[in-house]
């Protein structure tokens, strides 16, 4: 076989660049070929969501994995990065004597971008990888196999209720994140830096409105969604072995944390132009 | 009983993964009620044609008929509703790591028959008692029992549904001589009293020899001239030692020959 690939290679001086082309070239391939697959992964999970619930204690039970189980460590991390916020932004605002307004920083911060993504990024470290761990030691132990040789279909019981799981419950998640970092932030800007209470909870509620909550757990939902897709499709697509299951592990999380960067993007711009459309008023005083 | 009706057929079968040819120009027919044995060396396509009987794994040519069907042509409803009437008993077992034995064997039942739930619980210790388990490891996960006891699960989880026709991959590979020979004679039993066809895949010939009306050899594609058929050997079991081809009698006696020297040369 290594005399095969050796003939196919080119000597002399365009070997190298010849090489790289080619290399070039399969990547390209393998690249338009997992998004292929992706989407058409997609595109099952859409058709068995709407056309098959899964049943309800497969559903339950992974809804207690991925949800219930998530909360202690997202409420945790959301109150250190409240903390965080205000330890990075104390001296900056005491500078202006602008301290009493921290609250209206941390909190828009919290509801805007770091309680969804930070939500996303503990869904995508926690469960993520462990559901493309779990399914791709399922497709290596042929357990996937066994399920469809008895009639089941794969992608109806084990990705949909995972997705749903993701898709229903990172809302909640990213409400306690906001909640906890909002809590955190206040408690150590209150007891710990002394900054007034009246004052910091009063900027606090004129800085964030019902719009930046919904802004946060819209955004959240697309993140549960491309988590759900993204880890399942790894674990469905791991290669043989111990390191294969490692690996669909380690890029579940890792394309799940670039996806979800990516539709942060995307979704803050569109939702800033919904905002527009529909207050444009309220934008204009904003601005200026 | 076996019938001359065939249950299932497969023709022209070619199957590949990537630039990887396993299979090539397989036809061959299973009569009902047949107790047919593929064996072969590692990497000869065994248990690719099993998954593929089974439409698991799609070929790149040919077809599969089940009952006079094509299963390419059926949809993906019709074709879960074919795989009702198969039981496919795994390599390693492949039980549910998540789920107890019991829910592992109810687990066909409850996904085809969930009107029935009064007779699932009977239907299941039925079987459990077939193979031979105690009741005392229905609480159990899978994790928790020897590999011998795996494979009477996997058979009795296959069973449950009464199937037609029983695929078994690797039935008694990594078990001790007392133990194969037990699922050796669950085999035998399951087929007089269920009636069923079964291929079995396999590389012990003590258990080709035991349990098989048939004995079919496959040959990788790797090591044959470009138009061989891969099906070396096709006949009942006691004319395999009666055959002249050097690599049916060397597999049949378990000798190396110069199949070192030829691995040491591929490297």
């Amino acid at each position: 076989m290594s005399s095969g690939t050796e003939n196919t290679r080119r000597r002399g001086i365009l070997g190298a660049p010849y090489e790289s082309i080619a290399d070039l070239g399969a990547l390209l391939q393998r690249t338009i070929d997992t998004v292929y697959d992706m989407f058409l992964f997609t595109w099952r999970t859409m058709l068995w969501l709407i056309t098959r619930l899964p049943q309800r204690a497969n559903l339950f039970n992974n809804m207690y994995q991925i949800g219930v189980l998530s909360l202690p460590v997202v409420a945790l991390t959301g109150t250190f990065i409240g903390m965080v916020l205000a330890v990075q932004s104390y001296t900056q605002f005491r500078a202006f004597g602008l301290e009493t307004q921290l609250g209206g920083v941390i909190n828009k911060s919290m509801f805007r971008e770091l309680g969804p993504v930070l939500a996303a990024t503990m869904l995508a470290g926690r469960v993520g990888s462990a559901m493309a761990a779990e399914l791709g030691t399922m497709r290596v132990t042929e357990q996937i196999d066994a399920l469809s040789s008895m009639g089941a279909n794969p992608i109806h019981y084990l990705v949909v209720p995972r997705f749903l799981s993701c898709l229903l419950l990172i809302p909640s998640l990213t409400i306690m994140a906001v909640f906890m970092g909002a809590v955190g932030g206040e408690v150590y800007c209150i007891f710990v830096l002394g900054i007034d209470m009246h004052h910091y909870e009063t900027n606090a509620k004129s800085f964030v409105e019902n719009w930046d909550l919904f802004y946060g757990v819209i955004k959240s939902v697309f993140f549960g969604a491309a988590i759900g897709l993204v880890s399942c499709y790894r674990g469905f697509n791991c290669e043989p072995g111990a390191e294969g299951v490692g690996q669909a592990a380690t890029a579940a999380f890792v394309q799940s944390f670039v996806i979800i960067i990516m539709l942060d993007l995307a979704l803050s711009i569109l939702l800033d132009e919904i905002y527009l459309v529909f207050w444009p008023l309220t934008s204009s005083l904003l601005a200026s | 009983m076996v019938s001359a009706e065939p249950i299932i057929a497969v023709q022209d079968l070619h199957v590949g993964f990537g630039r990887q040819n396993v299979l090539r120009d397989l036809a061959l027919t299973v009569p009902r009620g047949q107790t047919l044995a593929i064996i072969g060396e590692s990497g000869c396509g065994k248990t690719v044609f099993l998954k593929t009987v089974i439409g698991l794994v799609h070929p790149q040519q040919g077809y599969v008929e089940v009952n006079g069907r094509r299963i390419d042509r059926l949809t993906e409803r019709e074709l879960a509703r074919q795989r009702t009437r198969f039981g496919f008993v795994f390599q390693n077992a492949a039980l549910f790591d998540s789920m107890t034995i019991e829910e592992n064997i109810l687990f066909p039942l409850r996904q085809h028959q969930q009107d029935r739930r009064a007779t699932h619980q009977q239907a299941m210790l039925d079987r459990l008692a077939e193979v031979g388990l105690p009741t005392s490891v229905l609480r159990k996960h899978p994790a928790e029992l020897s590999g011998g006891m795996r494979k009477r699960v996997g058979l009795a989880r296959a069973l449950v549904m009464q199937p037609e026709v029983l695929l078994y991959d690797e039935p008694t590979t990594g078990l001790d001589p007392i133990v194969s020979d037990v699922i050796n004679e669950l085999m035998m039993r399951t087929r007089d009293a269920y009636d069923v066809t079964s291929i079995i895949v396999t590389h012990d010939m003590i258990t080709a020899r035991k349990v098989a009306d048939r004995i079919v050899m496959l040959y990788p594609l790797s090591r044959l001239d470009a138009h061989d058929s891969p099906v070396i050997f096709d006949g009942k079991p006691d004319e395999i030692d009666e055959t002249s081809d050097r690599r049916v009698s060397q597999f049949v006696r378990g000798e190396a020959g110069d199949r070192l020297m030829e691995m040491r040369q591929t490297k």
